[in-house]
C-alpha cells in the first residue's frame, strides 16, 4: 500500500499559513493555523478551496487549470518550493506549513506576482525566435523541414511552465534581484538550441554573460531540485556558462 | 477613475486573443490584451492532444486536403455548422500552423523510414516516405477520415501559447494582467470598451476601445465536473450577454469529453485513443465496436460519451469508492511512446492517481470539456449585433463547430480566428464606423453601475453562502443538463437556476477584506454564471431533438425539417433569456445533411436536402475536373478571408 493510501482519511491536519494582505494597511505578515480533516486524494488545491469556503472567505492563493499544467500554484509547502495543486496531503506530515513563493512580489497570502517577473525575464532575454527572414514568411509554402530529435530536444526546454518554482529555490535569485534564474537561463538555452533562432552566442552573451546571467549562478542545485517538469536545469545552466566562457574568449 | 484610452482590447490572452492581438498590431494598431492571470496560463496551455491542419505530410495523413477537412467538421458539427466558415477555417489552418512553425513551435516531425504504430488494438508497421523527413507530422483523432492533429507531445497548447505570448511579446504588446472585464461600456448601438476591475487590488477602472474583441475561452465550470480550469467561468459571454443587445448562440451544445480521469475530471488527451488506446469496461471487455463497429473508439466524442454511460448504466461499468466508471487502456503503447508522446498524460496519472500508465489502467469517464455556444459573430468575427464588438476562439459561436467540436480543432480555431479577426478589427478601425467619440458621462456610467453592483453585493448581508449556490447550480448542470437530457429534468432544471439566481440576492459575504477579496469575485461571477446557464438549460429545454452533443433522450432523432437552426439568446433584462433562432439554409450547403457516418443513422430529413443533394452533385459531375471552379459554383468562401489568407496550400506532391 503506498503511503497516500495509507494516509488517506485517518487525519485532522493542520495548515499554517502565512497571511499577509498588502492592500490592507493594517495587515501585518502572520502565520494563521487551521484544521481540516483529511479525505480520500484530498490535494493542496482541494484543502485550499475547503478553508476558503468554510473557515476564511479571505484566504487567497492562485489556481488555474490546477492539473500540474499551467505553473499558477507555485508555494512553499514545509518550506520547500512546489505546484500545491498536485500535492496530495496523504504524502505530507500532519502539520502543513504554507508561505508564498519567495523572490516574487506579494499580491496576497498565497499569492504572488510571478507573472510580471516571468514577462520582465522574457523582454530582457528576448525570449522569442530571431530571423529576420520572418517578415516575409511565406506560410502557403511547405514548412522548413526539421530533424525530429532536434524538434523533440527543444520542447524538451520548452516544457517549462514559469511557475517560478526554481527561483524560489534558488540562492543566488534571493541574493541578486536581478538574476535571471533557471528559468531564464533555461529560455536562451531553448532559443539557442534551436535553428530558427539566428543568434549566436555573441548575441546571448550580450544578454546573460554576466553576474545577473550564467555567472550568477552558484551552482546550489536547488533549481533542479524542485523543477515540476524535471528540467535538466543544472546540465543547461553548465552547459551555457561553458558556451558564454567560449564565447567570451573568441571574442578576446 | 483611472481611464485607459487604446485602440483595440482584447479581452483574453489565450490563443485566440494572443494572434488577434498581433493581427492588429501587424496593421499599426494599438492593442490591449486583458486577462485574468498571466497569459501564458491561460486555458490554452492545458492542450494537449494537438492541432488539426491538413498538412497531409505522414502516411496516415496522405491524401489529406482542406476538403476532407471540411467534410470531416462538418460531420463531426452534425450539420450545425456554418459551413462557409468551416470552409474559412480549413483553408486557413495549415497557414496557421506553418506561420507557428516559422515563429518557433517544436511541432513534432515525421521521420522517415518504417515505424510500429498501434491501429484498432495491434501493432503494425507503417512506413514514412523520404521525402516527408523533417516536415510537420500528425496523429489520429477522433470523427477524422485522415490523420491530421499536428502535436508537439502532448503539450501542444502550452508550445503554441508560449510562442504566440512570445511573439506579442517581442511585438511589443502590453498585456494586463489580474484584469477583469466586469462590464460591456455600450451607447446603445456601439461597444465602446470595458469597465474592468484589478483582481489584485480590488479597483474599479475603464478602458475605452475603438474595437473591442472577447476572447475569454469557455464556460465549463457550470458545470460541476469539468475538465477546464477553474477560471473558465464564461465571464466574456456573460458582459456581452449583459449589454442586452449582443446574443449568445448554440449555447445549449455543450460537449463532454470521453475520458477525463475519474473521479478528479482531469483531462487525459484523446490523442491517448488515436495513438492505439482502447476503452475498457469493468470486465476489461474492449466495449466501443459493440456500439460503433466502424469508428470504434474514435467516432466523435459526442457519440463515444453516450456510449460509454450508456454502458455504464447497463451495468458494465468498473465501481470504485467514488463511484463508476470505465478504463482507458494504453498499456499497448508501450511506455517508449508514453515517454515521448504522453508525457503529460503520464505525470497526471502520475500524480493524480498513483498510475503508471505504461503498466496500469486509467479511471475515466465523460466530463463536461467544451462550449460549442458563445458569442454569435459573422464570418468576419463581428457581432451582427453590436456593433465594435468582436469576439473569437472558444468564446465565440464564429460557427465552426456546430453542435460537436472535433478534437484538435479549438486551439485551430483559435489561431485561425485569431488571424482573421484581427484583419476583420483592422478593417473596422480604417473605417467610417471604427471611429469612437464615447462621452465621458458613458465612461463614468458604467463604472459607476458597477461600483454600485459591487457594494450591494457587499452589503446585502443575507444568509446565503457563496460557495454553497455556486455547487447547487453546478449540481444541476452536471444532474439535468448533461450528456442525456430530457423535458422534465431540463424544465427542473430551469426552475432550479432561477430559484438559484433569486437565492443569490440573498448572499452574505463572510469576509469584507480590502483588495482582491475573492469571495466577492466569486459572488459577482455567481449572478452571471446562472444567466449563461439559464441560456444553455433554456436552450435545451426548447431543442425537442438531438443533434451532436445535445441528446434528448425523449426526442432521440436529429430533426432537420424542424431544427436545422441556430439558437440566439438575448437578456432584455428580465428574469429569463429570451431566445429565437435562424435558420440554416439548405440550399446554401456545399454538404447537405445525411447521415455522419457514425453515431445514429436515422433523422428528419429537410424538405430541402434532397433538392440541394441533386444539384450539388451536377455540380460536382459538371466541375469535376477543375476543383476551383467546382468550389465557386457550390459555395464560394475565399472573398470572405483577407486577401493574404486566400492563397491555395501547398502540399508535399505540389512540389516538383
Ligand atoms: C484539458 C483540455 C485539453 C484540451 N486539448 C485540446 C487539444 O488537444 N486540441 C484542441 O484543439 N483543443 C483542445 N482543448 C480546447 C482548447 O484548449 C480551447 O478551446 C482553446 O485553447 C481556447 O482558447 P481561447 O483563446 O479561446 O481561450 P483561453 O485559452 O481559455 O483563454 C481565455 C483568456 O481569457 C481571459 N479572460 C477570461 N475572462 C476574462 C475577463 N472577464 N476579463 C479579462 N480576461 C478574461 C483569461 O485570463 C484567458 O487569458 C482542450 C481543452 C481542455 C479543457
Amino acid at each position: 500500500m503506498t503511503e497516500a493510501a495509507k494516509n488517506a482519511g485517518a487525519r485532522e491536519l493542520e495548515f499554517a499559513i502565512l497571511r499577509h494582505n498588502p492592500a490592507d494597511p493594517d495587515s501585518v505578515p502572520r502565520e494563521q493555523v487551521f484544521t481540516l480533516h483529511e479525505a480520500a486524494g484530498m490535494t493542496l488545491f482541494i484543502a485550499l478551496n475547503e478553508l476558503r469556503q468554510h473557515q476564511d472567505a479571505s484566504l487567497q492563493f492562485d489556481f488555474v487549470c490546477r492539473a500540474g499544467i499551467c505553473g499558477s500554484c507555485g508555494m512553499l509547502i514545509n518550506g520547500r518550493p512546489g505546484l500545491a495543486c498536485r500535492t496530495l496531503t496523504a504524502d505530507l506530515p500532519r502539520r502543513i506549513q504554507l508561505a508564498p513563493l519567495p523572490g516574487f512580489e506579494l499580491i496576497g497570502d498565497l499569492s504572488v506576482n510571478t507573472g510580471k517577473w516571468m514577462r520582465g525575464m522574457s523582454e530582457r532575454l528576448e525570449t522569442w525566435v530571431h530571423d529576420q527572414a520572418l517578415e516575409q514568411l511565406d506560410i502557403d509554402a511547405l514548412e522548413q523541414p526539421m530533424e525530429p530529435e532536434q524538434a523533440e530536444a527543444i520542447y524538451e526546454l520548452e516544457r517549462c511552465i514559469e511557475c517560478g518554482c526554481c527561483v524560489g529555490a534558488c540562492g543566488s535569485a534571493m541574493m541578486h534581484e536581478d538574476f535571471v534564474g533557471a528559468v531564464g537561463l533555461n529560455q536562451i538555452a531553448r532559443f539557442r538550441l534551436d535553428p530558427r533562432d539566428k543568434r549566436e552566442d555573441a548575441d546571448y552573451y550580450a544578454l546573460v554573460g554576466d553576474e545577473s546571467g550564467v555567472f550568477g549562478c552558484m551552482t546550489l542545485l536547488g533549481c533542479e531540485d524542485v523543477c515540476p517538469k524535471d528540467l535538466p536545469l543544472a546540465t543547461q545552466i553548465a552547459f551555457l556558462r561553458r558556451r558564454m566562457t567560449a564565447a567570451v574568449i573568441a571574442r578576446g | 477613475m483611472d481611464i485607459i484610452h487604446t485602440d483595440v482590447l482584447i479581452i483574453g490572452g489565450g490563443l485566440a486573443g494572443q494572434r488577434a492581438a498581433i493581427g492588429a498590431r501587424r496593421r499599426g494598431l494599438d492593442p490591449i490584451i486583458l486577462s485574468l492571470v498571466p497569459a501564458k496560463r491561460s486555458h490554452s496551455a492545458a492542450a494537449q492532444g494537438g492541432m488539426q491542419a491538413s498538412l497531409g505530410n505522414c502516411t496516415g495523413g496522405a491524401g489529406d486536403n482542406e476538403d476532407v477537412h471540411f467534410a470531416d467538421t462538418v460531420h463531426g458539427s452534425d450539420w450545425g455548422a456554418d459551413q462557409e466558415v468551416v470552409r474559412m477555417f480549413a483553408h486557413t489552418a495549415p497557414k496557421a500552423i506553418r506561420e507557428l512553425a516559422g515563429w518557433g513551435v517544436p511541432w513534432n516531425r515525421v521521420a522517415r523510414g518504417e515505424h510500429e504504430v498501434v491501429v484498432d488494438g495491434k501493432m503494425q508497421a507503417m512506413e514514412e516516405r523520404d521525402a516527408a523527413h523533417g516536415l510537420i507530422t500528425a496523429r489520429n483523432f477522433g470523427g477524422t477520415a485522415k490523420w491530421r492533429a499536428c502535436y508537439v507531445s502532448d503539450g501542444t497548447g502550452h508550445a503554441m501559447l508560449y510562442t504566440l505570448s512570445n511573439r506579442a511579446i517581442a511585438e511589443g504588446i502590453p498585456v494586463h494582467e489580474r484584469m477583469e472585464a466586469i462590464a460591456l461600456i455600450c451607447d446603445g448601438e456601439r461597444c465602446c470598451g470595458a469597465v474592468v476591475r484589478n483582481l489584485a487590488n480590488g479597483k474599479l477602472l475603464a478602458y475605452t476601445a475603438r474595437a473591442t474583441c472577447i476572447a475569454t475561452g469557455g464556460f465549463g465550470r457550470i458545470y460541476r465536473v469539468s475538465t477546464n480550469a477553474i477560471i473558465n467561468e464564461g465571464m466574456g459571454a456573460a458582459i456581452a450577454l449583459e449589454t442586452g443587445i449582443a446574443r449568445l448562440a448554440n449555447m445549449e451544445a455543450v460537449q463532454f469529453h470521453p475520458t477525463a480521469i475519474f473521479p478528479a475530471g482531469i483531462l487525459v488527451t484523446e490523442g491517448c485513443r488515436g495513438d492505439g488506446g482502447l476503452l475498457l469496461d469493468g470486465a476489461e471487455h474492449r466495449f466501443m465496436p459493440d456500439y460503433e463497429p466502424q469508428k470504434k473508439e474514435l467516432a466523435s466524442r459526442d457519440v463515444v460519451s453516450r456510449c460509454m454511460e450508456q454502458h455504464i448504466a447497463a451495468g458494465h461499468g468498473a465501481s470504485s469508492r467514488f463511484g463508476e466508471h470505465l478504463w482507458l487502456d494504453i498499456r499497448l503503447l508501450g511506455s517508449e511512446h508514453i515517454d515521448t508522446r504522453l508525457r503529460e498524460v503520464k505525470e497526471i496519472c502520475r500524480y493524480f492517481l498513483g498510475v503508471d500508465p505504461a503498466h496500469e489502467l486509467i479511471p475515466v469517464r465523460p466530463a463536461q470539456h467544451y462550449s460549442m455556444g458563445g458569442i454569435r459573430t459573422d464570418s468576419s468575427g463581428q457581432s451582427p449585433h453590436l456593433s465594435g464588438l468582436f469576439a473569437a476562439g472558444e468564446a465565440a459561436c464564429w460557427d465552426m463547430h456546430g453542435f460537436n467540436r472535433l478534437g484538435g480543432n479549438s486551439v485551430a480555431e483559435a489561431v485561425v480566428a485569431g488571424m482573421i479577426v484581427g484583419e476583420s478589427i483592422a478593417d473596422f478601425c480604417a473605417s467610417p464606423a471604427g471611429d469612437l467619440r464615447v462621452s465621458s458621462a458613458l465612461v463614468a456610467d458604467a463604472c459607476a453601475a458597477q461600483a454600485r453592483e459591487l457594494e450591494a453585493i457587499a452589503e446585502q448581508r443575507g444568509k446565503e453562502s457563496v460557495y454553497d449556490l455556486t455547487l447547487a447550480m453546478q449540481d444541476t448542470m452536471t444532474a439535468r443538463v448533461g450528456i442525456f437530457r430530457d423535458g422534465d429534468n431540463l424544465a427542473t432544471a430551469v426552475e432550479e437556476l432561477a430559484q438559484l439566481q433569486a437565492r443569490a440576492r440573498a448572499i452574505g459575504l463572510r469576509s469584507n477584506a480590502p483588495g482582491a477579496n475573492p469571495e466577492l469575485v466569486a459572488a459577482y461571477r455567481l449572478r452571471r454564471m446562472l444567466k449563461l446557464a439559464q441560456c444553455v438549460a433554456l436552450g435545451a429545454l426548447q431543442r425537442t431533438e438531438s443533434r451532436g452533443a445535445h441528446f434528448r433522450a425523449d426526442y432521440p432523432r436529429r430533426d432537420d425539417a424542424r431544427w436545422l437552426r441556430r439558437t440566439l439568446c438575448h437578456w432584455d433584462g428580465g428574469e429569463r433569456p429570451q431566445i429565437d433562432y435562424e435558420a440554416l439554409d439548405v440550399m446554401r450547403m456545399e454538404l447537405p445533411p445525411g447521415w455522419r457516418g457514425y453515431g445514429a443513422k436515422d433523422y428528419l430529413p429537410h424538405p430541402d436536402t434532397e433538392q440541394r443533394q441533386r444539384q450539388v452533385d451536377e455540380l460536382a459531375q459538371r466541375y469535376s475536373d477543375n476543383r476551383e471552379q467546382r468550389q465557386e459554383a457550390l459555395m464560394p468562401f475565399l472573398h470572405l478571408l483577407p486577401a493574404h489568407l486566400r492563397a491555395p496550400n501547398q502540399r508535399l506532391e505540389d512540389t516538383p
